[in-house]
């Protein structure tokens, strides 16, 4: 694989970088909807280390994992986008701090 | 005749419970009947049966049935009738019979009619059960009885708080002394095998040399159930306040019946005494002491009722002496003059104090003497009798006693001088009481005079105190014999003069004026204040038992183990608290809590940490 030659460290990093950006948003963000985002982007930056390792070590492992992931995020977007419609049909807010009735 | 026993017993028990089933229902004419009527058929048949026995002096085992039966231990529900039995139940029926009667008279005022009569048949039940017993279980029952009824009728007027206090010390300091007894039947059964009181002697001669710890362990715990009942040292403090009870009972339970059930366990259990002769010494000793104690005291008492308690508790001070001494044959007899004449004495003082709108303090009394003459001659031939003046029935117990006491080898002259003492102390006392009483000028006007129903059993007693001392009690049979010893003349005539100075010291002193004891008296406040309180034996247990264990229970109250035990709950609780406060249900928090706890996690795992 010429031309394009990105050191493996390079994207680690900003896969790790993703990885605290969805994290982070998971832990601020209210909204139900940034929060499944916030959860698309860790998938994505975990994919992401996938693809570079199996990159690096010329494995298609990496590209396999890849398929599972994004195909474990759509079913995940799939219930998500259910219960965001249940949260917002009784709350009529899409806070998910509203949710917190059973204190579990 | 034999086999008709149970029903002596019986009677007044089924009196006592058809009263308790009826009570208030009834019309007082027929309480009375029944009351009095159950123990005067209770006499008779004692009466029948004295006859029968005197003619052939057999003892009578009647066994009604087996109470338990557990393993080798099977107390029966037994009679077993000697001549020790007779002479308690011809005193427990006949002075009782006579007390009933003076009652029926002496509570006719007072609301619960029925009540009293229940409680006085119940108690002469239990004491007949007491006497009658075969085996110390049986006789444990009846001990038991009496305790009881003596606490119902010693707080018979409950109304006040008083007597309810009276009540309770009686019951719970005799409970000291029925805790020691029950020691002693446990040990008994323990090493002999058996309860059973005839066979219990033999065995314990076979098993036990005299002198052995044993027998000596056993004699003091069932010293101390005596003690307790008898009101001897150290035990004698429940007595005076007993008398807040009705006169009648007074004289029925803690002057004439109940007092003795001590004496009558010592003398019954005698076999096993004779095994510990530091037990008898024992025995003589607290008589002894208990005696003069409480003849000190009763000269400083101005309440009538408590002089008499207390010479009660003298009185039974030489019972005490006489068993001790092995006089056991004296003892019964003393036993036996002593209820009639403290019978009389408080059925007297209960007439007294009837006639005189309930005044209990002899020196707001007097010139009774043409007033109440019935009242006087009854005083006259009691104290008499209680000072042991010649001729009279005390005299020839008290004289038996003292005699005995010195013939004592070894201590015994002593034993007898200390006698001699409170002999002297009780003709005081005793005649200080009449003479302050019945003569000189009338303070108190009587309201009535006594009725037909009190006069008759005051003049039976007045009878029984005079010829009571010509009696032959049949207990020569029950008890081994006595030395055929004779002391000295003069320490007879000694005997027969002391009790006749005395009532001398207390004409010169309280009547004649020859003696003026102003002086003394001034100078002697101090200790008279003493002996007034008893020797300052209420103030002590006061000080050692009552508030120590008042203390421990305030403090117990508040339960103060339970507060180490308090902190674990709470501090979990506390715990419990925090940890549910995490529980905020807001899901950002939680994962807030992971990434952070996965960070540390990680951090140590890789040893940045």
């Amino acid at each position: 694989m010429e031309g394009l030659n990105v050191p493996l460290n390079h994207i680690l990093l900003v896969a790790s970088m993703l990885f605290a950006i969805g994290m982070l948003g998971l832990m601020i963000r209210r909204n139900i909807i940034f929060i499944l985002m916030s959860l698309e982007v860790m998938l994505n930056a975990a994919a992401l280390a996938f693809v570079a390792a199996g990159a690096h070590w010329g494995q298609a492992d990496g590209q396999i994992m890849f398929m599972l992931i994004l195909s474990v995020a759509a079913a995940e977007v799939a219930v998500g986008l259910g219960l965001v419609l249940q949260v917002q049909r009784r709350f009529k807010s899409l806070d998910m701090d509203n949710a917190n009735r059973m204190k579990g | 005749m034999r086999d008709m026993i149970w029903l002596i017993p019986l009677l007044p028990m089924l009196s006592s419970i058809s009263l308790m089933i009826f009570s208030g229902r009834l019309p007082k004419t027929l309480v009375a009947f029944m009351g009095a009527g159950s123990v005067a058929l209770s006499a008779l048949l004692t009466l029948l049966f004295a006859v029968n026995f005197l003619n052939n002096p057999e003892p009578v085992q009647l066994t009604l049935w087996t109470w338990i039966e557990v393993g080798s231990f099977n107390p029966g529900v037994a009679f077993y009738l000697d001549g020790l039995t007779l002479v308690m139940m011809s005193i427990i029926t006949g002075v009782g019979f006579l007390i009933h009667l003076f009652s029926t008279e002496f509570m006719q005022d007072d609301d619960s009619y029925a009540r009293y009569f229940a409680y006085l048949n119940m108690f002469v039940a239990a004491m007949l059960i007491l006497v009658m017993a075969d085996n110390l279980l049986l006789l444990y029952l009846g001990w038991e009885g009496v305790g009881v009824c003596s606490y119902l009728l010693v707080g018979f007027w409950y109304q006040s708080s008083d007597n309810g206090k009276a009540a309770r010390k009686a019951f719970i300091v005799t409970r000291i002394g029925d805790t020691a007894m029950a020691l002693g039947l446990f040990l008994l059964f323990s090493e002999l095998g058996t309860l059973n009181i005839q066979a219990m002697g033999e065995v314990a001669r076979t098993t036990w040399q005299v002198g052995d710890t044993m027998p000596l362990i056993a004699c003091l715990l069932l010293l101390a159930g005596a003690a307790g009942k008898s009101a001897q040292l150290p035990l004698q403090t429940w007595l005076p306040d007993a008398m807040a009870g009705p006169t009648p009972v007074s004289a029925l339970i803690h002057a004439a019946t109940m007092v003795t059930a001590g004496v009558y366990l010592i003398a019954r259990t005698h076999d096993l005494f004779l095994l510990a002769p530091t037990a008898m010494m024992t025995v003589a000793i607290l008589g002894l002491a208990t005696s003069l104690m409480a003849a000190f005291t009763a000269l400083t008492q101005f309440d009538i009722k408590r002089i008499l308690a207390y010479s009660t508790i003298s009185q039974i001070g030489y019972m005490f002496l006489a068993l001790g001494v092995g006089a056991w044959g004296a003892g019964i007899f003393h036993l036996m003059t002593h209820a009639f004449f403290k019978a009389l004495l408080f059925l007297g003082s209960g007439a007294i104090i009837h006639c005189l709108h309930h005044e209990h303090d002899i020196f707001k009394m007097g010139g009774l003497r043409t007033i109440l003459p019935v009242v006087f001659w009854s005083f006259i031939i009691g104290s008499a009798a209680l000072a042991a003046l010649p001729l009279s029935s005390g005299f020839f117990s008290k004289d038996q006693i003292l005699l005995s006491a010195y013939l004592m080898p070894g201590v015994g002259p002593w034993l007898w001088f200390g006698g001699l003492v409170g002999a002297l102390l009780t003709a005081i006392y005793s005649f200080r009481l009449v003479f302050v009483v019945f003569f000189g000028s009338v303070k108190t006007k009587p309201d009535n005079s006594p009725g037909l129903r009190m006069a008759i059993p005051l003049t039976v007693l007045c009878a029984l105190a005079v010829v009571g001392g010509y009696f032959t009690i049949p207990v020569a049979e029950v008890f081994p014999p006595l030395g055929d010893h004779h002391p000295a003349f003069w320490v007879e005539a000694v005997s027969i003069a002391v009790p006749i100075v005395g009532v001398a010291i207390a004409y010169a002193v309280f009547l004649g004026g020859q003696l003026k004891v102003d002086g003394l008296k001034n100078a002697t406040s101090g200790l008279r204040q003493f002996w007034f309180s008893h020797w300052g034996m209420d103030w002590l247990y006061d000080r050692v038992f009552v508030r120590p264990y008042y203390g421990l229970a305030n403090l117990l109250s508040s339960e103060p183990l339970d507060r180490l035990y308090e902190l674990v709950v709470s501090a979990s609780q506390k715990l419990n608290q925090y940890l549910s406060d995490t529980q905020t249900g807001r899901m950002r928090s939680y994962v807030g809590s992971m990434i952070f706890g996965l960070i540390f996690v990680l951090a140590l795992s890789l040893g940045v940490l």
